[in-house]
């Protein structure tokens, strides 16, 4: 089986310091990758530098694209770049309003990645946003209404639809459920979950809730200053952490 | 089925003066298909270690975990979740669920896993969570309100959903009372007579006579002994 992303010795450097070096590893279809560690540690650097926002300093990051296989996609060209970005990729931001479009209505932000991919028939973009905001449990009454009067909550769903609706291969999540209260949170997991068993998503999700990743993550990755420290299974890496630092990070979760 | 060639099994704590604390050593087992071994020794003696290791929820310093014919301490982690989904089987001492998930859909995830369709699925776990004696009211509700007594059943009910060649068992029936604890002995003899190498650990001494061919003495892989 051919990975869906293979990540080479990535660095990004912001001057003299480390953002993330030399990071490797490989993704296969299907398969859910969590990042964990501190912040600053370079997990919000890696997925950018990742879905192409910071170009990195070194490094190959090959996607298995539909058309032409395995190609680098810090050597594509800006527009197959962006291509990429609006059909088989997804970037879920940790603030709902860097992913939104927040004086278009719900409707609107669903239906624009749509036409992006060349969807024209309004009837059509319209009940497929209708149909989205069913799917992460907004009234459709709510279709015409901006994302600036919904609550941060409901934006993090609108947020994850308008990313979902063309149907992606992978999706990036920065802290898809931090600032969140729990128990809109649990709602998140329960979607993302079940999200990614029904469509076959492959998704790498940078955290720092051990909980969170237990719960989403097959796999964990375990950063500190910039490299990984650790990577494995996650209740392999979480029940039996071999690194010092990871067995700091698992020993100082509270309990509830 | 399972297979341990000269297993042993440490914990460096760095965080604690880098104590390197040994807890297993030479472990040696074999289980085949349609056999059902019991583990036992004393509280810690690393019964339920011994199972992690097999899971590969522990890392294995050194020897074989062959499960399947895959070695698990040395395997790829989407490989040890691919033998997970279709192979072997846990029912460990403690549920795990996402909060707000129906007990229903607990118990016939394994089985959507490996591409059942949902009516399947939901009527195979419906039947086992009637047999297992969950009142059908419940079955809407997510298993983090039960009772620690019906949390442990949804997870057996849940471990036995899917068919799984190889299974892991611990104390699946402590806890129980007498009726409950005689559908699953009777849910592990039909587990064993389909062809499951299955690996127990039971307290309760009638439950392992009843459905155990052999037992292992974990205390025996202990370094201390060997010393």
């Amino acid at each position: 089986m051919t990975p869906l992303l293979q990540v080479k010795s990535l660095t990004k450097m912001y001057g003299p310091r480390i953002g993330c070096k030399d990071v490797n590893f490989d993704l296969y279809p299907g398969e859910v990758m969590g990042i964990v560690g501190e912040s600053g540690s370079g997990k919000s650097t890696l997925l950018n530098a990742m879905a192409g926002h910071h170009p990195p300093d070194r490094g190959e990051v090959v996607f298995d694209t539909r058309a032409d296989g395995p190609r680098d996609t810090l050597q594509m060209s800006e527009p197959e770049r962006r291509m990429l970005g609006r059909t088989d990729w997804a970037f879920v931001h940790q603030h709902a309003r860097d992913g939104l479009r927040m004086s278009v209505s719900a409707g609107g932000n669903i239906g624009e990645r749509l036409m992006a991919v060349g969807g024209r028939h309004y009837g059509d973009i319209r009940a497929q946003a209708a149909d989205w905001l069913g799917r992460v449990e907004i009234s459709d009454a709510r279709i015409d209404d901006r994302p600036s009067a919904f609550s941060g909550g409901m934006q993090q769903r609108l947020q994850i639809a308008r990313n979902l609706v063309t149907g992606p291969r992978l999706v990036f999540m920065d802290e898809p459920t931090g600032g969140l209260d729990v128990s809109v949170q649990a709602r998140l997991l329960d979607l993302l979950r079940s999200l990614v068993r029904e469509m076959g998503l492959s998704a790498i999700i940078v955290t720092h809730d051990l909980a969170v990743v237990r719960l989403l993550a097959d796999r964990l990755m375990v950063m500190k200053d910039g490299h990984v420290v650790e990577s494995g299974l996650t209740d392999q890496v979480l029940d039996d952490p071999q690194h010092a630092y990871t067995q700091l990070l698992v020993s100082s979760v509270l309990q509830v | 089925m399972i297979e341990l060639n000269n297993v042993s099994k440490s914990f460096t704590l760095h965080n604690q003066g880098s104590a390197v604390i040994p807890v297993m050593e030479r472990v040696n087992l074999a289980v085949s298909a349609g056999e059902c071994i019991g583990l036992v020794g004393a509280s810690g003696a690393g019964k339920s270690t011994l199972m992690r290791l097999i899971y590969g929820n522990y890392l294995a310093a050194a020897g074989e975990v062959k499960v399947g014919g895959l070695d698990v301490a040395q395997a790829e982690p989407r490989q040890i979740i691919a033998l997970r989904r279709e192979t072997l089987g846990y029912v460990s001492q403690f549920l795990r669920v996402v909060p707000r998930v129906p007990a229903l859909d607990v118990v016939a995830e394994p089985l959507l896993a490996v591409g059942s369709p949902v009516d399947a699925a939901r009527d195979k776990a419906a039947s086992l969570l009637a047999e297992l004696n969950i009142p059908e009211r419940l079955w809407s509700l997510s298993p983090t309100t039960f009772s620690g007594g019906e949390q442990q059943r949804v997870n057996i009910a849940r471990g036995f959903a899917y068919d799984y060649p190889a299974l892991l068992l611990d104390e699946p029936t402590a806890s129980l009372d007498a009726k409950n604890r005689a559908t699953v002995l009777r849910l592990i003899e039909g587990a064993k007579a389909r062809g499951a190498a299955i690996i127990g650990i039971f307290h309760d001494e009638a439950a392992r006579d009843q459905v155990c061919d052999s037992s292992i003495d974990v205390s025996a892989f202990s370094p201390q002994a060997a010393a």
